[in-house]
Parts: C-alpha cells; sequence; structure tokens
C-alpha cells in the first residue's frame, strides 16, 4: 500500500478548531459574522476532506505524525477508506447542519448562541480526528475531546431538566470509557506492545483466549456511544439538546464515532480470523441483535418525536455493529454502507422534528394529525427519511439492508436474518403512523382555540433555510440510492482489506 | 569562584539568608520586603535550573560542606531525581509567591507580612534542603525546619486554623521522631549517617532486628508527614483553614518532597531488593497506598468546602504516587515519578483558584459555585483543564502519570490497585463534572455573586501559567522522561 505524507487530516482537525476561536471573539455583537465563520469552517473542513478522496480511492494511504509523546504514544492520524467515508459523510452534513442550525437558534431566539456554535466546531473537530486516528490512544483522545466539547450542548437549555440530562450523558460516557475502554487499551498495550489499527488486528497467536475475550467486551462496553443496550440510556437523555444538536451529534457524529470506533476495533485491532476462531463476533451480533429489537420496540411506546427518534437511532446505530459483527464481506460492507444511509435518513427525519417544533412548537406525535397539510415539504422529507429508515428502494437505507441481509446468510445466522426482517416491520410500525396522520388524519379541532385550528390548513412552514437543509438531506437519500459507487468503492477498499474480498 | 560549582548549597543558603533579612529590613521599611521574598525565590529558581542542566550534562553531583570528607562531614548529593525535584519546589513556591502578594490582602494583616514572608523562604529552605541532602541527620533538621514553618504559616490563617495546626503539630511531631528514631537505630548499627556509606554498610545487616526496626520507623514517620491514609487525620483541616497562598503551597510542595524522602529511604539507603525480597514492605505500601486511593476518593466525595474536597483528593494522590514507587518495576516507578510533577501543577492550581475564587466571593462552599463562569471566566476555563487532568482525560498530563502507574499495575498484577486507580478517576469526574455543572451551566444565585469578578493579574497569571503548564507537560512527557525520569528509576527494575 502506497503510503502518501500530508497534514492534511491536521488541517481537516483545526478548521473548526480556529473557527471556534473566531466564533468566540466574534461573539453576540456581529452575529451574521459569527454564522459566517461556521458556514465557512463547515465548507473549508469538506474541500479538504474530500481533496483526499482521490488519493484514497487509488488504494493510498495519508499518514500524518502530529507528535510522538512516548515511544508508545503517539498523536498519529492515517487517512484511510473507512476513515475518509466516516469524514466525508460527518463534514458533508455538518454544511447543511450549519445552515438548519442558523434557522433553528435564531427561529427560537435561543439564548448562548456564541456557547452553541464554538462547542459544535469542537465536537465537528473532533470527530474528524477519530475518524483520521492511526492509532487506539488517538482515537481515544478524540473520543473524549467529543464526549466533553458536547456536554455544554445537552445542557444548554441550562433547565434543571436539560442538565439531568447533560449528567447522565456524561456519566455514561466519560464513565464507561474510562472504566472500561481505557483499561482495554491498556490490557492491548501491554499483551500486544501496539496500539496502531492494523488491517489483521495487533494480537498475536499465543495471547489467552480469555484475556483476548475480556478485552474485547471490555471495548464493547467501553465504547458507548454506540449505545449498545443496556448502555443506550443516555441518548434518550440527550435530547434535551436543541435538534440541530440531536440531527448531527446523536444521529451523525457522536453516534457514528462510537460505531465507527466498534467498527474499527473488530477489523483493525483484533481483526477478523481471531474473532472468528473465538466466535466473538456471533456474541457481538446477538447483543446488537438484541438491541435492534428492543429499542424498535421501546420506540413504538414513545410518543415524544424525539424520543421515539432517539431510539430508533439505538436500533438503527446496532445495525452497523451487527453489519461488522457477522464478520463476512457482505456484513461489513453493509455496516459501513449503513454509516452513510442512517446518517442521511436520520439527520433528514431530526431536522423535521425540530422543524415541527419552531414552526408550531409541537413535540408530541398525538399532536401532528393534519400537520402534512401545513408543512408539506417538511413532512414529505420526513416521510423519505421514514421509508429510508424502514429499507426502501428508491432511498439510501434499503443497500444497506440489502448487504446485510447477504451479510447473514453468507455467515448462515439465519437468527440475524430474522432480526433484519422483524426490525423491519417494527420500523414501519412506527414511522408510519405518523406519516398517515400527518398527511390523512383531520386536524383535532381545539374547542378553545379556533382560530388556530383554522390556521392549520394555510402552509405554516418553519424558516426557509430550514426547510432548505431538511430538502437537501431528504434529495441526497434519494441520491445516495442512484449514485452508490463512491461510498460502494471505498467501503469495498475496506473489505478487500480486511476479509481478502468476496 | 565558579557559582555554579556551589548551586547546590547556594539554593538552601540564600532563602535561608533571606528569611533573616527579611525580619530586620520589615522593621525598617515593609515595602523593601515583598522584593526581596521575590529575589530570593527567583534566584532559587534560576539555581534550579542551572543544577538540573549541569545533571543532564554532567551527571550526579558531590557536594562536600565546609570541605570536610564524608562519611564524617555533610555532604550534599544531587542526581536526577533530587533536581528534578528541585525544579518543582523552586517554581511552585516562586508562582505561589507571585500570587501571595494579592491574595495575603484580604487574608493577613499588612504589620504580619514580613514575618509571613521570612517563614514562608523558611519553608521553601527547609523543603530544598530536604532535597539536596545525601545525609540522613541533616534530612531530619530539615524536615523540622520546614514542618515547624508549616505549623506557623497554617496557623496564620482564619480562626480555626490554629487547632488545625495544633493537631498537625502533634501528628507531625510523632511523625518527625519515628524519622528520629530511624535515624538513630541505623546509626546504632553502621554508626554513619550518609546515605551512599550507610548504603554500603547496611546490605550485611539486614537480616537484623534494627535494621527492621529502623526501616519501619522511617517509612511510618514519612507515611504521617505524606498523610498516607490513615495518618491523614491532620491534613484536611490544616490545608483547608490555612490562608489560601499556603495551602497552595504545602498541598503542592511538602507531600512531594515527602514522596522523595520515601523513595530515597526505600531505594538509595535500602537497596530496592529490601523492600522486595527480604521483607514485603512493597506489597504492604501497595497495599495500603490502594486502600488510600480508595478512602481518599470517597470522602472527597461527601465534602462541601471546595478545599477539603482538595485536600482529601491530595490524599487519594499520595496513594497514587506511594503506589507507583512500590510495584517494583520501571513503569510504576516512571509513572510515581512524573506524578510528583503532574500532581504539583494540577493540586496548586486548584487551590490557586479556589483562592481566587474566595478572593471575592468569600466563600469555597461548592454551592456557592453557581454562575461563577461569566464572572472569571480565565479562571474557570484553566480550573476547567485542570480538572479534565486530574480525571486523566489525554493530551492532559494527569493522562499521562495514570497511564504508567496502571501500566505499572498490570505488570505487577495488582488488579485491586488497577481497579483502585480507575475507580478514583471516576469519582473525580463526577466531582468535578458536579463543579463546573454549576460553574457553567447552573443560573447564578443573586445575593452573593454582584461583587464577584476576574481575580487581579498578579494571581491570574500564575494560574494561567500552571494551566498551560498541564497541557504542556502531558504533551512532552515523554521528553520529560527520556531526558530525567528514566534516570531516576533505581538499578533491578
Amino acid at each position: 500500500m502506497e503510503i502518501i505524507t500530508s497534514a492534511k487530516p491536521l488541517f481537516a482537525i483545526l478548521v473548526s478548531l480556529i473557527a471556534t476561536i473566531l466564533i468566540i471573539i466574534t461573539g453576540e455583537k456581529a452575529r451574521n459574522l459569527r454564522e459566517a465563520w461556521t458556514i465557512i469552517a463547515s465548507i473549508v473542513k469538506f474541500t479538504i476532506v474530500a481533496s483526499m478522496l482521490p488519493d484514497i480511492l487509488n488504494g493510498r494511504v495519508i499518514e500524518y505524525t502530529l507528535l510522538a509523546i512516548t515511544s508508545e504514544l503517539v498523536l498519529q492520524f492515517k487517512v484511510d477508506a473507512i476513515g475518509i467515508f466516516f469524514a466525508f459523510t460527518a463534514s458533508f452534513l455538518w454544511i447543511i447542519t450549519s445552515l438548519y442550525s442558523i434557522g433553528y437558534m435564531r427561529g427560537l431566539n435561543e439564548h448562548a448562541q456564541t456557547r452553541y456554535f464554538a462547542y459544535f466546531a469542537i465536537a465537528m473537530s473532533a470527530t474528524m480526528g477519530v475518524a483520521f486516528s492511526a492509532n487506539i490512544f488517538t482515537a481515544f483522545l478524540f473520543y473524549e475531546i467529543i464526549t466533553v466539547s458536547t456536554f455544554p450542548l445537552v445542557a444548554h437549555k441550562e433547565t434543571p431538566e436539560a442538565i439531568k440530562g447533560a449528567r447522565k450523558y456524561l456519566v455514561y460516557l466519560l464513565g464507561t470509557s474510562v472504566a472500561f475502554q481505557l483499561t482495554a487499551i491498556i490490557i492491548t498495550y501491554n499483551v500486544a506492545g501496539n496500539l496502531n489499527f492494523l488491517t489483521n488486528g495487533v494480537f498475536h497467536d499465543n495471547i489467552s483466549h480469555n484475556l483476548i475475550t475480556l478485552t474485547f467486551l471490555l471495548y464493547i462496553a467501553g465504547i458507548t456511544k454506540a449505545a449498545i443496550m443496556p448502555l443506550h440510556s443516555w441518548l434518550p437523555a440527550a435530547m434535551v439538546a436543541p435538534t440541530p444538536v440531536s440531527a448531527l451529534l446523536h444521529a451523525v457524529a457522536v453516534v457514528k464515532t462510537g460505531v465507527f470506533m466498534i467498527v474499527r476495533v473488530v477489523l483493525y485491532i483484533f481483526g477478523i480470523d481471531i474473532l472468528k476462531s473465538l466466535d466473538l463476533g456471533t456474541v457481538l451480533a446477538y447483543i446488537a441483535s438484541f438491541t435492534i429489537i428492543a429499542a424498535s420496540v421501546i420506540a413504538l411506546r414513545q410518543d415524544n418525536l424525539k424520543l421515539r427518534l432517539a431510539y430508533s437511532t439505538v436500533s438503527q446505530l446496532s445495525y452497523v455493529v451487527l453489519g461488522v459483527a457477522l464478520l463476512s464481506p457482505s456484513g461489513v460492507m453493509g455496516s459501513i454502507m449503513h454509516i452513510v444511509a442512517h446518517a442521511f435518513g436520520k439527520i433528514t427525519l431530526f431536522f423535521t422534528a425540530g422543524a415541527i417544533y419552531v414552526a408550531t412548537h409541537k413535540t408530541n406525535i398525538s399532536q401532528l394529525d393534519g400537520i402534512g397539510r401545513q408543512m408539506p415539504f417538511t413532512m414529505g422529507a420526513f416521510t423519505v427519511g421514514a421509508l429510508s429508515m424502514i429499507g426502501i428502494p428508491p432511498f439510501a437505507g434499503f443497500l444497506s439492508k440489502w448487504y446485510l441481509t447477504f451479510g447473514a446468510l453468507e455467515s448462515d445466522q439465519l437468527i440475524v436474518l430474522a432480526v433484519l426482517a422483524v426490525s423491519t416491520i417494527l420500523n414501519a410500525c412506527y414511522f408510519m403512523p405518523i406519516v398517515y396522520a400527518a398527511f390523512f388524519k383531520e386536524p383535532k379541532i381545539d374547542k378553545h382555540n379556533l382560530h388556530e385550528t383554522l390556521d392549520k390548513r394555510t402552509l405554516k412552514e418553519a424558516p426557509a433555510i430550514m426547510v432548505i437543509a431538511l430538502v437537501l438531506t431528504a434529495i441526497g437519500t434519494i441520491l445516495i440510492f442512484f449514485f452508490p459507487s463512491l461510498f460502494l468503492q471505498l467501503a469495498q477498499i475496506v473489505v478487500t482489506n480486511t476479509t481478502g474480498g468476496y | 569562584m565558579n557559582l555554579s560549582e556551589h548551586s547546590s548549597i547556594l539554593i538552601v543558603v540564600v532563602p535561608l539568608i533571606a528569611s533573616f533579612l527579611n525580619v530586620f529590613i520589615g522593621l525598617w521599611r515593609r515595602s523593601l520586603c515583598y522584593p526581596l521574598f521575590l529575589l530570593a525565590l527567583v534566584i532559587c529558581g534560576f539555581l534550579s535550573i542551572d543544577l538540573i542542566q549541569n545533571i543532564i550534562n554532567n551527571g550526579t553531583i558531590r557536594y562536600k560542606l565546609g570541605g570536610w570528607m564524608p562519611p564524617w562531614g555533610i555532604e550534599y548529593v544531587v542526581d536526577h531525581l533530587n533536581a528534578y525535584v528541585i525544579l518543582i519546589v523552586s517554581f511552585i513556591s516562586l508562582l505561589v509567591a507571585i500570587y501571595s502578594k494579592r491574595s495575603l490582602e484580604k487574608e493577613l494583616e499588612e504589620s504580619k507580612l514580613p514575618y509571613f514572608y521570612s517563614t514562608y523562604l523558611l519553608l521553601v529552605t527547609g523543603l530544598l534542603g530536604i532535597t539536596v541532602t545525601g545525609d540522613i541527620f541533616n534530612l531530619f533538621v530539615f524536615l523540622e525546619i520546614a514542618s515547624l514553618a508549616g505549623y506557623a504559616l497554617i496557623a496564620i490563617g482564619e480562626n480555626r486554623s490554629v487547632l488545625a495546626s495544633f493537631n498537625y503539630i502533634i501528628m507531625g511531631t510523632i511523625g518527625a521522631c519515628f524519622y528520629l528514631l530511624g535515624v538513630g537505630y541505623i546509626y546504632i548499627i553502621t554508626g554513619s549517617l550518609n546515605m551512599l556509606d550507610i548504603a554500603q554498610l547496611l546490605p550485611k545487616l539486614y537480616e537484623s532486628k534494627v535494621t527492621l526496626a529502623a526501616f519501619a520507623f522511617l517509612v511510618v514517620g514519612v507515611a504521617i508527614k505524606i498523610a498516607l491514609f490513615p495518618l491523614h487525620r491532620w491534613l484536611p483541616d490544616a490545608y483547608t483553614y490555612a490562608p489560601s497562598a499556603v495551602s497552595v503551597l504545602a498541598s503542592a510542595t511538602m507531600t512531594k518532597v515527602g514522596i522523595y524522602v520515601l523513595i530515597r529511604i526505600s531505594f538509595t539507603i535500602f537497596e530496592p531488593n529490601f523492600s522486595k525480597d527480604i521483607i514485603p514492605a512493597g506489597t504492604i505500601l501497595v497495599w495500603w497506598s490502594t486502600i488510600a486511593i480508595i478512602f481518599g476518593s470517597i470522602l472527597a466525595l461527601g465534602q462541601i468546602d471546595f478545599k477539603r474536597t482538595l485536600s482529601y483528593i491530595l490524599i487519594a494522590e499520595v496513594g497514587y504516587m506511594v503506589l507507583g514507587v512500590n510495584l517494583g518495576n520501571k513503569e510504576g516507578f516512571i509513572g510515581a515519578v512524573l506524578h510528583i510533577l503532574n500532581d504539583a501543577l494540577m493540586i496548586a492550581c486548584l487551590f490557586m483558584v479556589t483562592g481566587g475564587i474566595y478572593y471575592y466571593l468569600k466563600s469555597r462552599n461548592i454551592e456557592d459555585f453557581v454562575g461563577l463562569n461569566k464572572k472569571m471566566p480565565l479562571s474557570m476555563a484553566s480550573f476547567s483543564i485542570v480538572a479534565l487532568s486530574m480525571i486523566g482525560i489525554p493530551p492532559t498530563a494527569g493522562f499521562f502519570s495514570k497511564w504508567y502507574l496502571i501500566i505499572g499495575a498490570i505488570k505487577a498484577e495488582q488488579w485491586i490497585a488497577v481497579i483502585a486507580l480507575l475507580f478514583s478517576s471516576l469519582v473525580n469526574a463526577i466531582i468535578f463534572f458536579r463543579i463546573l455543572e454549576k460553574i457553567y451551566f447552573k443560573k447564578g444565585n443573586s445575593t452573593k455573586d454582584i461583587n464577584v469578578k476576574e481575580v487581579p493579574v498578579s494571581m491570574l497569571i500564575p494560574i494561567l501559567i500552571l494551566a498551560t503548564s498541564v497541557i504542556l507537560v502531558g504533551l512532552f512527557s515523554g521528553k520529560i522522561i527520556s531526558s530525567i525520569i528514566q534516570f531516576t528509576v533505581p538499578g533491578g527494575f
């Protein structure tokens, strides 16, 4: 594999850190300039990430060593196919989310907007850091920075409820990462003497199987950002955050960091061979299967729209985990594809939830009867997102489900096949009633407030900038289905390198 | 005469002379006291840099006091370990001196200032003396100078500090007596007080009961001085009620110097294999310090007064260092020595911020910290950085010492110690995020915070320097280890 040395990954990380400083300096006095920094940073970041694509697609790898803190703890970046896959998705969606955020924050006249944009930029910086980490130490460092920098975003409203949610968020994410993930990393270092992500894993053959099993379980328990049950309940708690935060961070950046790290650990720390021989993939697959079903069932019972979306996220994240746990080429392929498919679909859904809230201040599903007539673009996008989640063509979600199903067949896991089928039905059960109610049910007549009821028949969308953002992501969901070649190529490189191809 | 040759003695003599001068100058012209005080500490800072450069380039320095040949005369022996600790002590005491100017304004009558500066310099003299000397009795003398100055400085504080200081005197004196008894036993059987000399004479006498008793007295004596749980009872009161500047100095330097003495006893006076193979002292201390870590952390959780919280955290951190020293492998030892530096920086910064909050708010109660980020943004930013380091989040310094300590504990197969270290990180996370939450997200209460603003510049600068160095030391810990700490690891590890 050809290796190029370039500081581009570092620049991709630094861009939004510099933006943070500019945002803080500019502050509330010049709001337009402050927002301009965010937009510029997001575009520059995306451009830098995109400029690395051609090299990666040609099978090259970009490396950059920032600092060797000690001989074994090195801050090092490596851009490979899976890293750029994640970074590309996240940095692209940051541009759209930035637009959406501006509409949302101004539409609601939120307080502490400077803090909001500043920490948002730090979180995106750290997300790039995780995507481009060359070893688990660097990844851990950025993983923790994400946790800490998103804490102020979750606590944004500063109400007792928000602080309670943020506290839970922190206890779960920071607690498990220090207690389990760090321990796992230290054990890895002790037995393997190497923390780098290698395509065949770092463990030698002569290491005790019990120790490997223990380390594997510690990693799974320590990467709580993947929201694998039973360590998932921070994610619904984080829904107290403003909706753009839920949309980009708790549907894309933060949670995808979690599943991305799981994929990294499975493929590049342990390697497929060792996990296959110890049958640990199956264990992980069953845990993920349980999460998929259980979270979907819980989602059915939620009336709060954002909570339903949160449980749906918990369930969908485990698709990614499940795919890689199958340890088969198609499984890995499906797993990686689901990172982008779910990202586009779920961000659209969260965007619509936010748009509904800004336009009507409604948060519950039972209040949404007939809202489709009032907000046709928003609910149209919602329908696209929902169908993609269910996995119907021509939406992105179909692609990943297709590969996942193949993966289940390849590794003869009929139970997994059943899980996928049941989960599809459950997805339909908790999404379709919303679509149905929005378009086909009559608005509830509120006798005390007749004027408002009459209003419901006229067009009343959220601010244009928000609608544009959510329509764009909805279109993205469709475009990925028709033009998936970029993503497929990248995923293909990962599959070839780690599993030896089909 | 080449001054550099004498820097190991000058670093003790300069603050000692300045201390006496200060009293007399104070009688004549009080305004000159502070410049003199600062000058002495700046000179100490330069001398400590000179020392460490000298040692990195030329190796161990042996300085014979008054030209008397050891083991009859007193000898100062400075190697990488002393030079490292001297550097820490000099710099922290200089920063605290800068900090103390404004901080004392509100906590001490002006007429007492010259005495304060003198006593402060005496404490520094004592600490530096303990670190440079190669003579165990001379060490006792400096230990007492430092302790007595410490008692006096603590008693200067608010009303309850007198009682706290009295408790400290009782415990401290018992500790000093134990140490002296140990020195006495060693003198009885070897007839020598010079550390290197004793180190050559002792191995033949390892089986003797007297040697065992001496070791036990020395270790327990030092354990009291460093407040190793459950011998810690004097510390929380003393450090809570002392003036802010004194809390900073004492917490950041006194326990660290104590750890240094412990290392000297275990690995210079006695050979490393004594506490490993001949008696299970290393194992006992590992368990002992594991308990200290766990209990220190738990007790820290329950405190309302933030200085008291910090005191208990310090007790847990002392456990870290004692643990690392006694794990009996290279990684653990490196972790402990690195933690001497990290802990000094972190604890000093936290106590300074607490003092800064107290400066306007007149409260150390955690409940009153609500909404402080708006009033004291820079102090609170520093506080946050150090809090992350305390939890052990990379790339702050705290992560790296913890990394080595945990690897050391795993290599030594001390699983309970591994769990204790992680447990204490988690407890720190709870403690600090509970406070950060108050500082950043709780709505301010209207009565108490009216006049609160950012601390004066001369208090803020040391805080910022410490917070920045927490990050820099973290990023360059590899360099620090390869140029200094790896040479401090005792042979046979």
